[in-house]
Order: C-alpha cells, then structure tokens, then sequence
C-alpha cells in the first residue's frame, strides 16, 4: 500500500483545521473557490504538492482533481516536484539587474554548484520575476523570506545560517 | 540638485517607520478610524458624490476615476457585492503597496471600511501576491485586529452593517493583477482574463457586481473624509487629485518610494535632494521609464514632465503604477528591453495568440541581437511582432482580451523609437557595445 498522505496526526489536523476555514471564507456553492489558499496549506504542510494531495484538496473542495492540476500547474509558487529544503528565488528583473542581479546569480551558482532552475537536497535555485524590492535591489527570497540591498559579504552571512 | 522640488505633507507615507506604525493603537492615535466614523453618518451616494468630487484616480495602473468606477455598481441588483482589493503589485519597478501593507495596513482597511459601506459590500477580499509573506502578516494581524475592536465583524463601529475581510494570498502570476484575472484567481482558478465588457462593476465576484480597487486608492479614501473632499481634490490638479507614491529605482543615489504631489516632475525626483539625489559623480541618464515596465521609456530631454496621468499622456506614455526605473549612460538599452521582454514572455497567461506567440518571439530577437548574432531586417521584424501584439500608436485595446499585450508591446515600440541606433550599432558591429558590462557597474557587484 502506498504511504499515507499525512504521516502524522498533527499534520492531518493542521489540514482539516486549515480546509474548514478556507471554505468558511466563501459563499456555500463556492466552495471552489477556496483553491488558491487550500494549494498553499497543503504545500505549507508537505512543502510541495504531491499527487495525492492533489486529489485530496479537489474532493474536499467538490472539483476534479485536473481542475487541482490545472490551478497548481498554472501559479509558480507551487512545487509539482518536491524542491530542495532551500528555495533561492533570485530577481533578475530591470532595476537588480541595474544593481547587479546577473552577477548575484553567477555567484550563487558557481557557490551551490547548480544552474539557475536546478534543484539538489538542499537548494533549489531559480531565476524569478520581480519581486517588488527595486528601491532594496538586488533582492532574492529563500523559502518566501526576502533578502534585500545584498551585498555578496551579506549573502555569504546568509547562506551560511542555512543548514 | 538642492532642494527645489515643492514640498508637500505626507497623507499615506506619514507613519511609515515609525515605532509600531503598523497596529491599531497607532493608527487610532493618528485620528485613524474617525474617517470611517463620518462616512458611517451619511449616506453611501453622499459617499460616492464626495470621493467622485475628490478627483481620486486609481493607483494601481489605469488612474480610472475612483468615485466614478464606485458608481458603476447597481444599486438595485438582488445578488451580492463584493469588493477586492487588488495587491497582486508585480509591475517591474513597483513597490509602493508593499510599504502600506508593512508600515500602515489600518490605512488601507478603513478605505475598504468606507468603500464597503458606501457600495453596500458585506465581503472583501484582500488579494496580495503570493510572494507577499510579511506584508500578508502584517495585514492579516491588522485584520485581526480590527475584527477584535469591533471594525470588521458583525457591526462597524457599532452600526448594524456587517461586514468580512479576508486576506488571500496569489501564488505568483503577475497576470493576476490584471482585475478579471484577479478575480478568475480569487474564484480558485488559472489567471485568465475575462473578455470586457460586462465589467466587474457588473459581472464581477461569481458573477456578483464587484469592485476591483489598488491599496493605494483605498488607502487614499480616509484622507478624503478626513480633509474633506474639496480639499483633497486641491492637492492635485483638476483631473487628479490627491498626492500620490512613486517608487524609484535604477541608477540613482537614492532609489526609495516617495509621496509626491501631482505636480512633481520626473527630473525633480532624480535629482532633488529630498528624492533621489541624483546620478553617481560622471553618470548622466540616459534612459526614464516612468509608470513600471510597461510605460513606454522617455529619453533624458523628456524629464521636464509632471508624473501625473495627464501628463504624462501628452509625452505618449503613462503614470501607470508609479514604479520610475532610471538608466544611465552605461546601460545597455538592448539589454534592458531584452530583460523586460523576458518578463512579459515569462508572464503571458498563454490565453491570446498574438501575446503567447509574440512575447518569446520578441524575447529570442532581442537575445539575438544582443550576443551579436542580429541580421539586417531584425529591428524591422521586431517592430513588426510587436504590433502583432499591439500596434503604435496605440488604438485603444491591442490584439488581446487583456492590456499585458499592450505591456509587452509598447516597451518595444518605445525603446525602438527613441534608441533604434543602439539596436543599428548592436547589428552592425556583431556585438554588444558596451561589451560584458552591459549594466555598467552599480552597487557591490560591479
């Protein structure tokens, strides 16, 4: 038998806590609605969307599993792969790249040993779109925290607190 | 530049970095909520009349009057309204919502308060981009704090109205910012645009009348109740009124968001000692984008200009989202456009042919271009994919159900137009220019 989706009691009470509210937020026939949030809750849980949640999170919410697919495949904040316990989103838009976002990346990957869009155990490194940080540029996010006005000594004390 | 540039009192940016400028105690020792508490004694058309008679246009890109979109709503329909407040802010260059959400989230919630009441809204929904962790945070405790103090909930302030707030986060899709697009996102699905009309003032929320405002705009709304609204209106100009935040970025000394009047020029927040405070010593612009990635770029004798909607309008360009990106002599002006036309083709929800296929056709010219790979004819097929898209000068909407067409077009058209030697030279001399520098050297990773 495959694994169970939640491997602990807490997990599966964080879920259904989680699930009731959502639903709570929109009116009785839209329940559907509640797709964006309850992708989020699953991935704050599993720390990424599994096929299986997919289908879980489509039953609770009365749609087809493809619509879940069609939702989380469509957004890049949702992993469809597990990612590494660290995800680097480095913006490369116009104003870091004013300030030196081609360079902050070169250096991130030559430092973790992958290309941008390359994932390993630890890291998963991507290019991203702006990040709403051009006043603090460059800028990137690891695991939604942001990191901004870096300087490579500041992003070396950074990535050294990431175990 | 000293400082000449005329200096106004500060409405949204106020309390921002001040001590706990983000809770409810703050906000209400700053008079916060007594607006609210007017608004609550009149009556919802006296409300639309005075925000109509305030000339607040919205922040979030289009500047459409505000009272005027509120008035759209029917007052007579049986289902219910809605309000979203549209903080999916993804324009490159712009980061203004972003510092009301962290320093002063109580702002924004009674703009949605008052709009609410005035629409007859019972639910808002608060949309931030899914990127937004902490100022989803902040705001989510302001909500919180404002259902714990009687603002949100069952009654407002005590009067028998109810009204709900809730936050959801996007999942990074800048598309979502795009309004029938948010809401597609708010109802659980892909971003995807909505043919117009019906407008969401019509058919918006589950097919609900709904009104679709910046946070800016809303959290504008308190001042006009609070200054009255003639007063308001007398910060601006005669169509727009209000002062407004612009966000600098690019190659200044002092990129940072700003609240500016209306009357404020380009020029004055590059070089004013209380804005940008210039160029590094020997760089000169040469390059202003002045309403986020999308606003067609203006060259560096095309400062002398207001950043205000009309404005701006007569230099072909837009105020847009107030994201102003400032590029010096050292940039590479293929480069940049290559750089924004990335992000337009990364973007594009894949809905409209002309804009799922034209963005990376633009994106692989520019690349081509830029490594020294560009043919003769290569400008001329850029220009033509782009008015695929959406022709210039612009006639109305372009070739697409939503205005990212328009966004992914006009920089080309623009920057096609005002540096078209450097695309020649680019071509010419099989190569890049300005070499492996072609960012110049900025900050510490020069």
């Amino acid at each position: 038998m495959a694994e169970p989706l939640f491997t602990s009691e807490e997990e599966q009470k964080k879920f259904d806590a989680g699930i009731a509210e959502i639903i709570s937020h929109y009116p009785p026939d839209r329940k559907s609605a509640g797709m964006l949030p309850a992708l989020r809750l699953l991935q704050e849980i599993k720390g990424w969307l599994p096929p299986e949640g997919l289908r879980l999170v489509a039953k609770h919410l009365e749609v087809t599993p493809e619509r879940a697919m069609e939702v989380a495949s469509f957004y890049v904040m949702y992993h469809l792969k597990k990612p590494g316990k660290y995800v680097i989103d480095v913006c490369t838009n116009l104003s870091c790249s004013l300030w030196g976002a081609e360079k902050m990346l070169a250096y991130l990957e030559e430092k973790l040993g992958l290309k941008a869009g390359e994932a390993n155990e630890k890291f998963t490194l991507r290019e991203t779109e702006c990040l709403a940080s051009c006043g603090t540029a460059p800028c990137l996010q690891i695991n939604e925290d942001h990191h901004e006005s870096l300087t490579q000594a500041k992003l070396d004390a950074i990535l050294a607190k990431l175990s | 530049m000293a400082s000449t540039a005329k200096a106004i009192e500060p409405i949204i940016s106020a309390a921002w970095g001040k001590p706990q400028s983000w809770t409810l105690d703050s906000y209400r020792k700053r008079g916060g909520y007594e607006a609210l508490k007017k608004a609550l004694q009149m009556e919802p058309a006296a409300i639309i009349d005075e925000v109509k008679k305030s000339n607040l246009r919205g922040r979030g890109g289009a500047g459409f009057p505000t009272g005027l979109k509120w008035s759209f709503v029917p007052k007579d329909s049986p289902k219910p309204k809605y309000l979203a407040v549209n903080g999916d802010e993804s324009e490159p260059g712009t980061f203004k919502d972003r510092y009301i959400l962290e320093d002063d989230p109580h702002m924004m919630l009674e703009g949605i308060a008052i709009a609410a009441y005035a629409l007859g809204v019972h639910t808002c929904y608060v949309y931030l981009r899914g990127e937004f962790k902490f100022p989803a945070e902040r705001t989510q405790a302001a909500i919180d704090e404002a259902y714990k103090a009687g603002i949100f909930g069952k009654k407002v302030l005590g009067k028998d109205y109810e009204l709900n707030c809730y936050l959801v986060r996007g999942a990074g899709a800048y598309i979502c910012g795009e309004e029938t697009a948010l809401l597609e996102s708010l109802e659980g699905k892909k971003g995807w645009p909505r043919l117009k009309p019906p407008f969401p003032a019509v058919v918006g929320l589950f097919g609900c009348p709904t009104v679709v405002n910046n946070v800016e705009t809303l959290a504008s709304v308190p001042a006009i109740f609070q200054q009255g609204a003639d007063a308001y209106a007398k910060l601006g100009t005669d169509k727009s009124g209000g002062t407004r935040l612009v966000c600098l970025s690019g190659t200044v000394n002092r990129p940072g968001v700003y609240e500016v009047s209306m009357f404020t020029t380009l020029a004055e927040l590059i070089y004013d000692d209380k804005y940008g405070r210039g160029m590094p010593a020997g760089r000169k612009v040469k390059a202003v984008i002045p309403g986020g990635s999308s606003a067609p770029v203006l060259g560096a004798d095309e400062l002398d200009v207001a950043m205000e909607f009309e404005a701006l309008k007569v230099k072909q360009t837009m105020a847009g989202s107030g994201g102003v990106i400032v590029m010096d002599d050292a940039t590479c002006m293929v480069r940049s456009l290559w750089r924004v036309a990335r992000f337009y083709a990364e973007e594009s929800c894949g809905q409209c042919t002309p804009c799922r296929e034209g963005t990376p056709w633009q994106t692989r010219l520019l690349r081509k271009i830029e490594e020294g790979r560009g043919e003769p004819g290569d400008i001329d097929m850029l220009s033509n994919v782009a008015s695929s898209i959406a022709p210039y000068p612009p006639i109305g909407l372009g070739n697409t159900i939503c205005a990212l067409g328009d966004a992914a077009a006009l920089p080309t058209h623009s920057f096609l137009m005002r540096f078209r030697d450097e695309f020649e030279a680019h071509i010419r001399e099989h190569r890049c220019p300005f070499g492996d520098k072609p960012w110049g050297s900025f900050g510490d990773w020069s």
